[in-house]
């Protein structure tokens, strides 16, 4: 417990706890602000992430973990930035810094206290990180278990509310775009939000500074299986927690489909480190397959295949346009294969805006697309287009193609996964680390890479086939490069060869520029500078590949290492 | 010798010319079943591109190789499967990747596993794998290198990433194996260590062909040795045959200048 009894840890101590305290007072002196921030005894808006982070600050002190200062330096920091910025906009919202809360005020001073403090603590003091280990009994396999399936929820928790923000925009009258954009009024409508990204990065900075994360992603790895089921079990919960309403759940099914052709390009990408900037083309070959035969009556080709039919035939086009486009391009490497593939997303894109009958055969319906898909149907007569009632919970139809999302993105996890840890994998990795090794070591490079390009297209195609579906059109400009580069982004910000982390990347990169609208025409802008700051704080992406980790046991000293637990100091080896 | 030998590996005539450069110039070479040979010569004699063109990294551009009465010609891949393993000189391990990681690897041209039976895990898949796992645990364990199965390759010391080299080869179950400067900067109890290590390697039945510089090394474990000068090979036969040649004295220290008594 709390050895240090010094009084810039007392400082420190006291500036947390009264900032907790602060969030239980109003910080505004008007109704409206983002948050609702007028009541006093619940922390509600911004108030609530505050709260979070200086509890975490409170126990970071006070517990003693290892690297106690660099994390209370963080709870600090990360704390100060959140109560400040929303101190300053209730004022600029409210005509005056008069208008804000005392709680603001309060709140920003513990948090100067908490800052200072930290800072002024001896980072020579710090424990070097170690791996948390629950004792060796009896019960160590359940509370495991627990222990996963509650990470699992919590990221449930996490996406729930970060969706159920409202993404409000405000009028502007007729000022200049970037006026607009940097306008304190964006800013303000937008800082529930904004406060709910600063407060969920400050705490992982400050869990993964304790050891927390690297820990827990250590048990989650033990326990797979309740990882798997946790993972299901909320991916399914989903659509009850959204009241009936169909916008969350559009957001979702259309982060599954990108989720899907993500880690499809993360065989391509993650495993066996080939660049591919056109991926998009082979998810626009599925998703166009798909609308051509759904029957649509904007479909030059009248034939309706059952969908299951489709789902295959779908993937397995793409795959012949993987090969087609693999066979002769991958004796490039590197740069030359990223300009080569580039140059065949392009092909696809205006083919297909050709292919109307005029310029081209007649096919896809030119730059109009084909639209109107109508919806699925099952055959015993259930139809995705219909809403339903399940215990007691109203699900709009977009359910059911939330539903259909899931199985799509578990096959594809599923299908990664085993591949991932198998012959092949090891082969393509092999390749991605010595190609000229892999070869002396018996290993067809050329076949290889071929193989990681088609199923790669494969599982982008089958994604389309679904999206297709989902979206009712498939049109030119939903396959241009912007999306190869957003696939690719995702794959790399999540963390190369990895399942979740291509989850995590496609989810970000999916949400974050929907939930930045309130920043209006320069929401991409911002997207972008985020890429930037994420990347430039961690490199190897968000959840970094513990390929290392997993298929051998090993000390967790090692695997803590191995798992790029940030900067253990030397000696951290027990 | 007055055995009868058979022989495992042939070079015939074997050239290779990089524009107007001759690297290799009509180099034959036979090497017995289970002997030892070292292959020696000053830097640039042409020592490694004979190995690139044994080894399917360079095409010679005439003559011809057979390993065991089959003509070996084509892609890396398919002379390894033939049985044909190698070492480089400047190692190339896969670093971000384990040590077992690394050997398990090499077993790829001796397993079949393809997509379906990766995905599917039946019982021939894990039969393999298990399989794969206990051999390359295996030859970790002949090489010395048990204890650190699971360090990233980047992360061994270099001896160690050495002997790593040599299981990963091992792992392809080679009837001949090609090891290229082998003990380079290594000290001598890691030397001691890879003489041992290569008499090994010899007592399982494989025939082994060697370049190095470490004359005591050559001189002290090879049956017979060959010399490469300049591309051509100057001479070959026993240990104590090359080391009392005037020419391989004069290739390695230079001739005596005019007027002076050697």
């Amino acid at each position: 417990m709390m050895r240090d009894r010094s009084p810039v840890s007392l400082l420190a101590i006291a500036g947390a706890a009264v900032q907790a305290v602060a969030c239980f007072l109003p910080w505004s002196q008007f109704a409206g602000f983002p948050g609702e921030m007028l009541n006093s005894g619940y922390p509600g808006g911004a108030r609530m992430y505050v709260l979070f982070l200086a509890v975490a600050g409170l126990a970071v002190l006070v517990l003693d973990p290892p690297r106690r200062a660099a994390a209370a330096r963080a709870a600090g920091a990360w704390s100060l930035a959140v109560s400040l910025l929303t101190a300053l906009l209730i004022g600029y919202a409210g005509g005056g810094l008069v208008n804000v809360g005392t709680g603001a005020w309060v709140a920003v001073g513990g948090a100067v206290a908490l800052t200072v403090g930290a800072y002024l603590l001896d980072l020579g003091q710090d424990r070097p990180l170690t791996v948390w280990h629950l004792p060796d009994v009896p019960w160590r396999q359940p509370a495991e278990i627990v222990l996963t399936l509650g990470v699992a929820g919590l990221a449930l928790w996490g996406f729930v509310v970060g969706l159920g923000i409202p993404d409000s925009t405000i009028a502007n009258g007729d000022d200049h775009v970037i006026l607009r954009a940097f306008s304190l009024n964006a800013i303000t409508a937008g800082s529930e939000f904004l406060s709910f990204l600063l407060g969920i990065i400050g705490l992982f900075v400050i869990a993964s500074r304790v050891g927390i994360v690297a820990s827990v992603s250590a048990v989650t790895q033990r326990q797979r299986a309740a990882l798997v089921v946790g993972a299901s079990v909320v991916a399914i919960a989903f659509p009850f927690t959204q009241g009936g309403s169909p916008y969350g759940l559009r957001i979702a099914a259309s982060i599954g489909v990108f989720a899907a052709a993500a880690v499809g390009l993360n065989i391509v990408v993650g495993l066996a480190g080939l660049l591919d900037l056109g991926y998009i083309a082979f998810f626009g070959v599925g998703a166009y397959f798909a609308a051509i035969y759904s029957g649509t009556s904007t479909s030059p080709i009248h034939t309706t295949l059952p969908f299951f039919l489709v789902i295959v035939l779908g993937a397995l086009v793409a795959a012949v346009f993987g090969v087609v486009l693999g066979a002769p391009t991958l004796r490039l490497r590197g740069d030359y294969l990223a300009i080569v593939t580039l140059g065949f997303g392009e092909i696809f894109r205006i083919s297909v805006n050709n292919f109307d009958g005029s310029s081209g055969p007649s096919l896809t319906n030119g730059p109009n697309g084909v639209s109107n898909i109508p919806d699925l149907k099952l055959p015993g007569g259930f139809s995705f287009g219909d809403n339903h009632s399940l215990f007691g919970v109203e699900l709009p139809f977009q359910a059911n193609y939330f539903f259909l999302e899931i199985l799509l993105v578990a096959f594809v996890m599923f299908a990664f996964l085993r591949l991932a840890e198998s012959r092949i994998g090891r082969a393509w990795v092999a390749i991605r680390e010595d190609e000229l090794a892999a070869a002396a070591t018996g290993i067809n490079t050329t076949r290889l890479k071929l193989l990681a390009f088609a199923l790669g297209a494969t599982l982008a195609g089958m994604a389309g086939t679904v999206d297709a579906h989902v979206v009712k059109v498939a049109a030119p400009d939903s396959f241009t490069f912007i999306e190869s580069t957003l696939l690719l982004a995702a794959v790399i910000l999540g963390g190369m060869g990895t399942v979740p982390g291509a989850l995590l990347g496609a989810s970000l990169v999916y949400l974050l520029p929907e939930k930045l609208r309130f920043l209006q025409d320069l929401r991409l802008m911002f997207f972008g500078l985020t890429l930037i700051l994420i990347m430039r704080l961690r490199p190897e992406g968000i959840i970094a590949s513990k390929r290392r980790q997993r298929e051998f046991h090993e000390t967790d000293a090692t695997a803590l290492d191995r798992a790029g637990a940030l900067d253990p100091p030397p000696g951290a080896h027990a | 010798m007055s055995t009868p030998v058979t022989s495992v590996l042939e070079a015939s005539n074997v050239t290779k010319r990089f524009g107007g450069l001759v690297a290799v110039n009509d180099v034959s070479l036979s090497v017995a079943e289970g002997e030892v040979m070292g292959l020696i010569g000053p830097n640039g004699a042409g020592k490694t591109t004979f190995f690139n063109c044994l080894t399917g990294m360079e095409t010679p551009t005439s003559g011809s190789v057979t390993y065991k009465g089959q003509p070996l010609r084509g892609r890396p891949d398919l002379i390894l499967k033939a049985g044909v393993a190698r070492t480089f000189q400047n190692i190339r391990l896969f670093p971000n990747m384990t040590a077992i990681e690394n050997v398990i690897v090499g077993r790829h041209a001796r397993t079949k596993a393809g997509v379906l039976s990766a995905v599917g895990r039946g019982p021939r898949y894990r039969r393999e794998e298990r399989e794969s796992d206990e051999m390359a645990k295996e030859l970790l364990a002949f090489v010395g290198l048990r204890h650190v199965r699971n360090e990233l390759a980047k992360s061994l010391p270099y001896g160690d990433q050495r002997r790593l080299e040599i299981a990963r080869a091992l792992a392809t179950e080679p009837g001949l194996l090609l090891l290229d400067e082998p003990t380079a900067g290594m000290n001598p109890n890691e030397t001691a260590e890879a003489v041992k290590l290569v008499r090994k390697i010899q007592a399982k039945g494989l025939s082994v062909v060697l370049i190095e510089h470490d004359m005591r090394f050559v001189f002290s474990l090879c049956d017979r040795v060959a010399v490469l000068v300049q591309g051509e090979k100057l001479l070959e036969g026993s240990p104590q045959e090359v080391q009392s040649d005037e020419r391989v004295i004069a290739a390695y220290l230079g001739k005596p200048a005019e007027g002076e008594s050697a």
